[in-house]
């Protein structure tokens, strides 16, 4: 009976190690890179954010914020509006309708990789 | 079960994903423009008045002392906002700014008025009861704009301020150090280490 039931076991953890594969094998890895991660859900939070807000919230440096912001534009992720106030320049991003659709979708499939392994 | 253990590291690293995601999130509503070293540096500022406040015989230059340290305050709360928004690139009349000022205003001005009034009256006992309430309203109000320990903070002056209204008129000059030193202090220091200055 012991056995049977541990073998049962074994087979139900394995299935849900292949869900949560599968379900990793479709996150967006543009989003699941930390900085990048960081900037839409910051993004997402608070709407409009500047350059320099976005590097004081993550606590990383200007090329990272930069370089990772424009991987996010290019995407169609955020856009990214630049002025000048008070003769300084501003860089202000903003998430976009599918960067918002991105992240609610990478957050459905973290969801379900936890929830697969959780126990039942 | 060889192939459920790269799926439990799987499922850790998402839960950290998750957990990340939910602490940038709060960090982001977490930036006030209420700026804490503002705060410290009103709250020294107030803790002088109060000695040189004590020293006064006279009930008009007591006023008088305070009455320019809410000028002082003032100019160096504004200082440091202006000061606050600029890192952030920000106005100071950007929404954040425009809804704190919407605001605070209205129970500091009733303040200022009821002040006047009482000032004119020669009614002293009740002026740092009615100082610290009204001027804990308005942060009170600022603050459902702000982090939660903006609110704190004003409760804390109405508190002191209801207390002040019920003890006796001498401790008045001390219930006004307590407030605008004391509390500004503490609560300057908080929101400087979490809210970024």
């Amino acid at each position: 009976m012991a056995k049977s039931t541990a073998a049962k076991l074994t087979t139900l953890t394995a299935s849900a190690g292949v869900a949560a594969m599968k379900e990793a094998q479709a996150l967006d890895r543009l989003i699941h890179e930390k900085v990048r991660l960081g900037i839409v859900s910051a993004l997402a939070a608070s709407g409009p954010l500047t350059f320099n807000e976005l590097k004081a919230l993550l606590q990383t440096t200007d090329g990272n914020v930069s370089v990772h912001a424009r991987r996010l534009e290019e995407a169609g992720y955020i856009t990214c509006s630049k002025s000048f106030e008070n003769r300084f320049p501003r860089t202000e991003y903003e998430l976009t309708a599918d960067g918002r659709a991105a992240l609610e979708k990478y957050l459905d499939h973290l969801e379900a990789i936890v929830g697969a392994m959780r126990p039942k | 079960m060889s192939s459920s253990r790269p799926a439990v590291a799987i499922s850790d690293h998402a839960l950290e994903q998750l957990k990340y995601i939910r602490a940038t999130m709060e960090r982001t509503g977490s930036f006030t423009a209420v700026p804490g070293w503002g705060g410290v540096a009103m709250g020294v500022s107030a803790l002088a008045a109060a000695v040189v406040a004590a020293q006064q015989t006279d009930m008009r230059m007591w006023g008088m002392v305070w009455m320019c340290e809410v000028v002082l305050a003032l100019v160096i709360g504004s200082a440091f906002i202006l000061r606050k928004t600029r890192q952030g690139d920000r106005s100071v009349f950007a929404a954040p700014g425009r809804q704190f000022f919407l605001s605070f205003s209205p129970p500091v001005a009733a303040g200022g008025l009821l002040s006047w009034v009482l000032y004119q009256q020669g009614a002293w006992a009740v002026l740092p009861g009615t100082w610290l309430l009204l001027y804990g309203a308005g942060v009170v109000t600022a603050g459902a704009f702000s982090v939660r320990v903006v609110p704190i903070m004003g409760l804390c002056f109405m508190l002191l301020g209801g207390a002040a209204l019920a003890c006796p008129s001498s401790w008045g000059n001390w219930f006004l150090a307590g407030g605008f030193g004391v509390i500004h202090i503490v609560f300057g220091l908080i929101i400087a280490r979490r809210y970024g200055g």
